[in-house]
């Protein structure tokens, strides 16, 4: 479904992808993890179209992706969420879901400005569509409220149900799970599962162990800008290789404790 | 009737005045709104202005003919201009913006020919009454309330609040963008081309970074929450000085006092202070 191929990306002096390759299938839910620093998130900001590869090649479902501007990749059927919470925060929920809507553009100007063109009706719509993205995550009830008001669990289903409104074929989560308790967290995987369930197929960034091997039908491990690693959680889990590159190696610990004895 | 007649010889020009003000508010709430730092307003006030009045006095053309392409033209150097000098944002913007605003000037004291350098352009008809003002405004005001109140106002407020997720919406922020300093362009040269039609006189000096500063504070002083914001900043930036006409050579500072005090207490305008007493009196709100 989506495919990188030897993507290369560099801020200054510094590499942050050096020929990368990955392939996202189109169906089930893939995971990307790697240390601090390992480039996932700049991964997502070029499948976006927020950063452009010095080298390389996206392509989604046959579609040359590199070189678009992001809200067009955006149309094509890739919705994302953040790290850091973006939702517009003073506006309500009603209206963070519409703006998603917005970009479907279902009236034009010309009916905006004549009150017979039928735009009440086509607003109407909308925002019943808009209600029904915000009951797929929940948050119906509160959809008149200021977003900004949301706890920090309702502000990344928000996002979700945000970028659910746009359509898209492939979402990708960057950390979902980060800043949120343990039954906000099992509500997270319900729902990434029930999505993916009515035939989503997602990309997901994240720290959370428990979170990562109970959702990922396959992994890969990214480790200094390139893939170290990928295949289903247990074999990920038995990788020495990606072992080490969370834990380090292990005569290198037994080195660090024997100078701290000496 | 008879004191109306009289009201109408003293104030006239006031009334006008607040009328294309309002415009001129209007036309840089449409790039407030939308995020964008612009102060051109003035150079599109006065390239409307001068094709407005050029048309009339040289060409003699009728007054609607020449408002049309007093405000045709600054939309379409708007459109030129704002492809290159929208990819910048802030601080970059408003400079950008303000070196046009320049460029203009001079380009219009240098073509002696065409606008009398300056010497400014002399004559002008004075073709503008009341009835064009206010047609305008309220046309103008019908337009932008219902475009701020559908997906396009949404998504500008959007744009201000997060350019980037916006975008990643599936929303071409540049074409919004453009839209919206194109359609603010035209605003402000339809407020030039109208009040060059009741001056009599205009030089090239009226549009400089003076008035590009008092268009700006009419927006902010306004609030960019609502297209009514910018009729009170219009409207108050316009009577001020007349109503502080006893303070004499302080009315300046009184002027720049007034504006501080209302920032730093309502930074977002007088529109929110109108906002908030309505939610206190548990009003309806219309926007």
């Amino acid at each position: 479904m989506l495919t990188l191929s030897s993507i290369s990306i560099s801020f200054g002096g510094l590499q942050v992808l050096q020929s990368l390759n990955l392939t996202v299938p189109g169906r089930g839910i893939f995971g990307l993890i790697g240390p601090n620093g390992a480039g996932k998130t700049t991964v997502f900001n070029l499948i976006t179209g927020l950063l452009v590869p010095s080298a390389g090649t996206i392509d989604f479902l046959g579609q040359r992706l590199n070189g678009s501007l992001p809200h067009r990749i955006t149309r094509s059927g890739i919705a994302r969420t953040f790290q850091n919470i973006r939702i517009f925060k003073e506006m309500t929920l009603l209206e963070n879901v519409l703006i998603a809507l917005g970009g479907r553009a279902s009236y034009g100007a010309a009916s905006v400005l004549l009150p017979w063109a039928g735009y009440r009706e086509a607003e109407r719509l909308d925002r019943e569509s808009a209600r029904g993205f915000l009951a797929r995550v929940g948050l119906a009830e509160k959809a008149e409220q200021w977003a900004g008001t949301l706890s920090y669990g309702e502000q990344r289903r928000l996002e979700i149900a945000r970028a659910l409104a746009t359509e898209p074929k492939l979402l990708l989560l960057d950390e979902p799970a980060a800043g949120m308790n343990g039954i906000e967290k099992q509500q997270l995987v319900e729902e990434v599962v029930k999505l993916n369930g009515e035939g989503l197929a997602v990309l997901i960034i994240e720290h959370d162990m428990s979170v990562i091997m109970g959702l990922c039908h396959e992994i890969a491990v990214l480790n200094f800008g390139s893939v170290i690693a990928r295949g289903t959680p247990n074999e990920i889990r038995a990788n020495p290789e990606v072992i080490e590159a969370y834990l380090g190696k292990e005569e290198q610990t037994h080195v660090r404790s024997e100078e701290m004895l000496s | 009737m008879e004191w109306l007649e009289s009201f109408w010889a003293t104030y006239s020009t006031l009334v006008l005045s607040i009328g294309t003000n309002v415009l001129l508010a209007l036309s840089i709430y449409l790039t407030l709104a939308t995020g964008l730092l612009t102060v051109a307003n003035a150079a599109f006030m006065a390239i409307g202005a001068y094709t407005a009045g050029v048309l009339t006095t040289q060409a003699g053309m009728p007054f609607f003919v020449a408002l049309f392409f007093g405000a045709l033209t600054p939309a379409l150097v708007a459109l030129l201009m704002g492809g290159p000098t929208l990819r910048l944002s802030g601080v970059y913007l408003a400079m950008a913006t303000l070196a046009f605003g320049e460029v203009v000037r001079i380009i219009i004291l240098n073509a002696e020919g065409l606008t009398g350098g300056a010497l400014g352009l002399n004559g002008i008809p004075q073709l503008t009454h009341g009835f064009d003002v206010g047609l305008t405004v309220a046309l103008t005001l019908y337009v932008l309330l219902r475009l701020a109140r559908s997906r396009f106002g949404r998504a500008m407020t959007a744009i201000c609040q997060d350019e980037t997720a916006t975008e990643l919406m599936g929303l071409n922020v540049r074409g919004y963008k453009l839209f919206a300093f194109v359609l603010g362009g035209a605003l402000a040269g339809l407020a030039g081309g109208l009040n060059a039609h009741f001056t009599f006189f205009i030089s090239p000096n009226e549009y400089g970074f003076e008035r590009a500063v008092e268009i700006l504070a009419m927006g902010v002083l306004g609030g960019t929450g609502s297209p009514w914001g910018a009729v009170i900043g219009g409207v108050l930036i316009t009577l001020l000085p007349e109503l502080l006409r006893g303070l004499g050579h302080y009315r300046p500072l009184i002027n720049g006092v007034i504006l501080v005090v209302i920032i730093l207490y309502s930074p977002k305008g007088m529109w929110d202070i109108v906002r908030r007493l309505r939610a206190d009196l548990r009003l309806p709100v219309v926007n």
